[in-house]
Formats: C-alpha cells, sequence, structure tokens
C-alpha cells in the first residue's frame, strides 16, 4: 500500500529494516540454518524441535523428553534450581570480585566499603550469601529425592557416584567462601572446620598445612581459599556438572515414574 | 540369504508334497469336469468362488458392450475390446491352484527386533523449558526479595586473639561439630563423614533390589530417612541449642547463638 505522495508507511519501513537484517550475512553468520531467528516462529511440532535442535539448548536437552518428566511434582525441579543458583552465584561472585582484595589487611575492609558505597553492593552480597545457603539445601533435597525414587538404580548407578561428588564439592565451595569477608565469624568457623580435618590420621598435620597454607590461619589462607573458592573448585564443579548433565541424557532422561 | 529354521523348511515341504499329491488325485476328475465346461476353462483352476466368476464375467460384457458404442468417437476403443479379446484374465497356475508360494521365512527378528517400546514424550519446548524457566525466576525472585529483607551477617575484624565464644561452623558442619562432643575428633571429624560420604557412594552397588517402588524398598527407604533425620537433629540441636562453651542451651530462654 502506498501513500498518495509515494512516501513509505512507518510499518513498511519497520519490515524493510527487519527483512535487511535478518537477509544479512552477519545475522545468517550467527544464527544456524535452522533457527527459529532466522524463519521466524510459528507453533508448529516442527518448529517446537526445532528452537532445541537448532540452537545451545541442545547441549543440555533432547528435542523430546518423557512425558512424566515435565512434572513439577515428580522432580521438584531441584537438580535444575541447584544449577540454576550455580549461576547465579556465578554471576553475583563476579560482581563481587570486582571489590575485593584477599589479603588480611584488606577483606574485610573491601567488603565493608561495597556494603556502605557501592551501588547495589549489599544487595549482591546478601544475594550471594543466601544463593549459597540455599544451594547447599536444594543438593541436600535433590539426592534425597532420587535416593526416594530409586533413581540411582541401573543404569544410573554411576551418575548417583557423580552426584556424590558434586554435593562434596557443592559444601567445599561453600566452606571456602565462608572464610573470605574475613570477619569474626568466618576466622573462626573455618578454624573449627580446619581444626576437625587436622585430625586426619597418619597426615593430620599435613592436611592442615595445606588448607592453610602454614601452621596458623592467616592472609596466606585467605589467598589459599580465595583461588579455590573462585577458580579451582568451580572449574572442577563445572567439569562434573557436565559429566552428570550428559549421563541425565545418555541414561535414557530422568528415571521412570514410581 | 537367511537360513530357514528347521521346523518351517519340514512343515512347506510337507505341504507341497500334500499339494502335488492332491492334484495327481484329482487330474483325472478335473478333465472330465472341464469338458463340458469349456466355456469357462479357468473355473476349475481358479480359487475364485463361481458367482464372483460370474459377476466379473457379466461385467466384463457390459462394458465391452460400452465401449463398442463408444468406439466411433474414440479410436481406441476399438483396439482396447480386441485386446480384452486376446489376453482373458491371468488365472492361477501355481501347484494346486495356488496363487502364492513360499520363498523364503526371514526371521521376525532379524527385521523387527523393538529396542525399546514407545514411550509418551512431549516436546522439550515449551513444556520443560517454559516449566525450568519459571522455576529459574521463582528463585531469582525469591533470593531477591530475601536479599533485600535480611542482610547477610558482617562482624567485626577477624582477630586471632579472641575466640568468640561459641566458636562454630557453617551450619552444614554444625552436626559433625556435636558429634565431637561426644568422639574422639578423628572419629567425628574424620572418620564418620568420610565413612558417611564413601557409603553413600556405594549405595547404588550395596542396593540390589531393582524395584523402585516404594513399597519394595522398605528397608532402603527407612534406613536412608533414619540418616537423614539423625543429621538433621544433629544440624538443629547444634545451631539452635548450642549455646556458649557448646552447652546445651533453649533458644526461647538462653537467647540463639547462631549466624549463617
Amino acid at each position: 500500500m502506498e501513500r498518495p505522495n509515494g512516501k513509505k508507511t512507518p510499518a513498511q519501513r519497520v519490515s524493510e529494516v527487519v527483512d535487511k537484517t535478518q537477509g544479512s550475512q552477519a545475522w545468517n553468520s550467527i544464527f544456524r540454518p535452522g533457527s527459529v531467528f532466522r524463519k521466524g516462529y510459528t507453533d508448529s511440532p516442527r518448529n517446537r524441535s526445532y528452537v532445541i535442535m537448532n540452537s545451545v539448548l541442545y547441549h543440555l536437552h533432547p528435542v523430546k523428553v518423557k512425558r512424566h518428566a515435565v512434572k513439577v511434582s515428580y522432580t521438584l525441579c531441584l537438580g535444575g534450581l541447584s544449577f540454576f543458583l550455580f549461576i547465579l552465584l556465578t554471576i553475583t561472585g563476579i560482581f563481587l570480585m570486582f571489590f575485593y582484595r584477599p589479603t588480611a589487611a584488606q577483606a574485610w575492609n573491601d567488603i565493608y566499603t561495597l556494603q556502605t558505597s557501592v551501588a547495589f553492593g549489599l544487595l549482591v552480597r546478601n544475594m550471594h550469601r543466601w544463593a549459597a545457603h540455599l544451594m547447599v539445601l536444594t543438593v541436600f533435597l535433590h539426592m534425597a529425592r532420587v535416593f526416594y525414587h530409586g533413581a540411582y538404580k541401573p543404569p544410573r548407578e554411576f551418575n548417583w557416584v557423580i552426584g556424590v561428588i558434586l554435593l562434596t564439592l557443592t559444601l567445599l565451595l561453600s566452606f571456602t567462601g565462608y572464610l573470605l569477608p574475613w570477619d569474626q565469624l568466618a576466622l573462626w568457623a573455618v578454624t573449627v572446620g580446619t581444626n576437625m580435618m587436622g585430625y586426619t590420621p597418619v597426615f593430620g598435620d599435613q592436611v592442615r598445612f595445606v588448607l592453610l597454607g602454614g601452621k596458623e590461619i592467616g592472609t596466606d589462607t585467605l589467598l589459599r581459599w580465595y583461588v579455590l573458592h573462585v577458580l579451582f573448585v568451580p572449574f572442577v564443579t563445572v567439569i562434573f556438572l557436565a559429566i552428570h548433565f550428559w549421563r541425565v541424557r545418555k541414561d535414557g532422561g530422568i528415571s521412570g515414574p514410581l | 540369504m537367511t537360513e530357514i529354521p528347521e521346523h518351517l523348511r519340514k512343515r512347506a515341504e510337507e505341504a507341497k508334497a500334500k499339494a502335488a499329491a492332491k492334484a495327481a488325485g484329482e487330474d483325472a476328475p478335473a478333465e472330465a469336469v472341464t469338458e463340458p465346461a469349456a466355456e469357462a476353462p479357468s473355473a476349475g483352476d481358479s480359487r475364485i468362488p463361481a458367482h464372483l466368476l460370474e459377476r466379473s464375467k457379466s461385467a466384463k460384457a457390459k462394458k465391452e458392450g460400452g465401449a463398442e458404442v463408444a468406439a466411433p468417437s474414440a479410436s481406441g476403443g476399438g483396439v482396447a475390446t480386441a485386446v480384452m479379446d486376446a489376453a482373458p484374465p491371468p488365472t492361477a497356475t501355481g501347484p494346486g491352484g495356488h496363487t502364492q508360494r513360499l520363498l523364503t521365512v526371514v526371521k521376525a527378528g532379524s527385521i523387527q527386533d523393538l529396542k525399546a517400546t514407545p514411550v509418551d514424550k512431549v516436546h522439550t519446548w515449551p513444556h520443560l523449558l517454559a516449566v525450568e524457566f519459571v522455576a529459574a525466576l521463582a528463585i531469582t525472585v525469591f533470593t531477591l526479595i530475601f536479599s533485600i529483607f535480611v542482610n547477610a551477617p558482617l562482624l567485626e575484624l577477624a582477630n586471632l586473639n579472641e575466640t568468640p565464644n561459641p566458636s562454630k561452623a557453617p551450619w552444614y558442619f554444625l552436626g559433625l561439630q556435636e558429634l565431637l562432643t561426644m568422639f574422639h575428633p578423628m572419629v567425628a571429624g574424620v572418620t564418620i563423614p568420610g565413612m558417611g560420604i564413601f557409603l553413600l557412594i556405594l549405595s547404588p552397588y550395596l542396593d540390589k533390589n531393582p524395584s523402585n517402588k516404594p513399597e519394595d524398598r522398605k528397608f532402603a527407604i527407612s534406613l536412608f530417612t533414619v540418616q537423614m533425620m539423625f543429621w538433621a537433629v544433629l544440624v538443629i540441636i547444634g545451631s539452635f541449642f548450642r549455646g556458649p562453651g557448646f552447652i546445651f542451651v533453649a533458644p526461647w530462654t538462653g537467647g540463639m547463638f547462631f549466624e549463617l
């Protein structure tokens, strides 16, 4: 439809720009052939498959899942929530890293400054803390849910083992983060914890020395636990998460209904 | 070629011999019958019932008549009738009047081996992704709102020379700390948690019961529940019922000695 003066209507201009963008090389290099971002989405079984098949989600989910697998009352979404909390913790944790130096002289002050003079600093730190506690809880509950459904039985035995490893990694993540604010709560909670590990038979003293980076908790411990908390343990966790998710699919999706 | 199972081959051979014997027995009477019924030579051999043959014959005659009427207009009509006259419908010529023969037997397993029974499935999008999205949104909103109203603790600067009383581990280790009051530190801090993790890892290999129905696994479920309750109770005692010197205290009289 053309206007009498020969100019295009705004709607025409918009659709022209959309067409130009979606036809451009850049757009087509970003979205694979078959992506719903290339050819638009209308609800059809084929497009429902394409949403998964032609996106990065295909690494995580198959195109179709068992009907009972989407019942919230079966899984309570606990595994998914644990993973999502892990992502939330990564995002908030990266924010915190911008304002934190892991030395005994600066750590507490950095946290204090973060809370008092950084925009959203207090809020993000709160979220990081509560999400961490919540994640320990959801991982525990996820384990209980899997046990009560007998979902660790063949062929899923090994994925249960991976899950137990992930549980200990979650506890390690939480515990290493516990020291970082470098307040009285952090210092003495970690003292109690590491003293317990110091009673490991035969190697007790060595274990404690490695954990503390010295004979006593100090600035070396802080650096060590910081690196463990922000790099080492998350790195290992991500690897085990990848194996965990891969095995869920390879072992035939989540376990059957009771 | 696929090997024919012995019993099937035997059965086919028997059937063939039987058919041959029958055909030999029928040969003489068949000729006698065929002579008067020269009009329909195929009737004796064919397995098609006589009344059906009759019907098809009358239909054909009708069609031929129609074709002849149409012949002047359509030049192909004449040819068509000629062809029909020349080639009567093919009749069964197999042994004993059979129209099919057993060529080979393919074992069912080799071509339709059902590895999995069909499963009731739904599309991940939107059925699963929508649920996951809502769950992720809900947990984010919950964390956000909780964080707006409740602040994470930040006590005074760490001081190695001033031990707070009581000193408590993070809540998930308070069960172990509670055990410390009962056992030697090596047992409470290393042996028991180590054994716990080890048993947890081993449980799918120790539990040989194939069923996942709760009524079939009363022992496993009660064992696990007792374990969970045991730890939950220890953690709750350690969190809320332990005061200075890690001595029992009731939270409603002695106050709370707990930081998250």
